[in-house]
């Protein structure tokens, strides 16, 4: 559970092991919390509004978040409704592929190229939401680090709600 | 008496913040993709958070594999509340124990010592796979 008061958007990939989509969703918001906008963002398991305790439940009652989900099921926006609250946005990768009319992403494991351009775009978008959920106005090039800059949760370890390797 | 082999769930963690959570669905992948293809499902986390009909339909119906990334045993948990009556719990963090030399980093991309402890915990579940998949023939198999 971030325990930063500062307002930061939460973001909620679905990470669905079962599509290529999945990986999708889950890199793209890696790529927005580790390059995009790492002082803005923070994730949150999925899992852990059921199988947790409530804090991050109440993260996402007190931030706005934003879901990303790989298929039209959409796990990760009904789930944060249900267990949280409504997600000030919610993206959805099969729509922005059709909309941008990339290819099909494919490998669950390793991305073909048409899932990593599909990883680009959705990092892309989300940051663009991140930015107006914060009521921030800025275009992704600007964000600090750049997309370039190495991974910081891991370092630091106060981003993550699961915190699945502090006791390793 | 014809003995009718059913197939193996595997549920990963979904933890996407730190490498062992990104070791848990590796070998998950490993299982299911490489090792026992045929008799495996890999089942998404995240229908089993939204209570989806057909997914909780089949981790009741089969023996299941829940892989933990961390303590907070998210997969394990939503596998028994989904009515998974068989279900086999492996803990990345038990692996870690017993291959200390394996320090998993890097959550997008995995370390050589992270793909390396996916690719040992897979090995190590075959046998509880094999175990579960077999009808009537799980016993010795270490439920949670």
């Amino acid at each position: 559970m971030p325990e930063d008061p500062e307002r930061k958007a939460g973001i909620i990939a679905c990470s669905g092991e079962e599509l290529a989509e999945g990986t999708v969703s889950r890199l793209a918001a890696l790529k927005v919390l580790d390059s995009l906008r790492p002082h803005d963002t923070v994730t949150l398991c999925l899992p852990l509004f059921v199988a947790g305790g409530s804090e991050d439940r109440t993260f996402a009652r007190l931030h706005p978040t934003i879901t990303v989900d790989g298929c039209d099921l959409r796990c990760a926006a009904r789930a944060t409704e249900l267990y949280s609250n409504k997600p000030a946005v919610s993206l959805v990768v099969n729509e922005l592929v059709a909309e941008r009319q990339l290819g099909k992403p494919e490998g669950r494991r390793q991305l073909n190229d048409a899932g990593k351009q599909a990883v680009e775009v959705t990092a892309e978008r989300l940051a663009e939401l991140v930015d107006t959920v914060l009521g921030q106005a800025r275009p992704v090039s600007d964000a600090a680090g750049g997309a370039g800059a190495p991974a910081q949760r891991e370092k630091g370890g106060g981003n993550c709600a699961c915190r699945s390797g502090s006791a390793a | 008496m014809t003995r009718t082999k059913q197939r193996v769930v595997v549920v990963p963690c979904s933890g996407i913040g730190k490498a062992l959570g990104s070791v848990s669905r590796e070998a998950a992948y490993e299982l299911c993709e490489n090792l026992r293809p045929h008799v495996t499902e890999l089942v998404a986390l995240s229908k089993l958070v939204m209570g989806d009909n057909a997914s909780r339909e089949t981790v009741a119906r089969n023996p299941c594999v829940a892989i933990d990334g961390c303590q907070r045993s998210c997969a394990s948990k939503l596998v028994k509340q989904s009515g998974g009556m068989r279900t086999h719990t492996a803990r990345v963090l038990d692996a870690l124990r017993r291959h200390k030399g394996l320090k998993a980093e890097g959550i997008a991309e995995l370390n050589d010592a992270g793909q390396k402890l996916a690719r040992v915990m897979a090995e190590e579940l075959v046998e509880t796979v094999d175990a579960l998949g077999a009808s009537g023939a799980a016993k010795g198999a270490t439920y949670a």
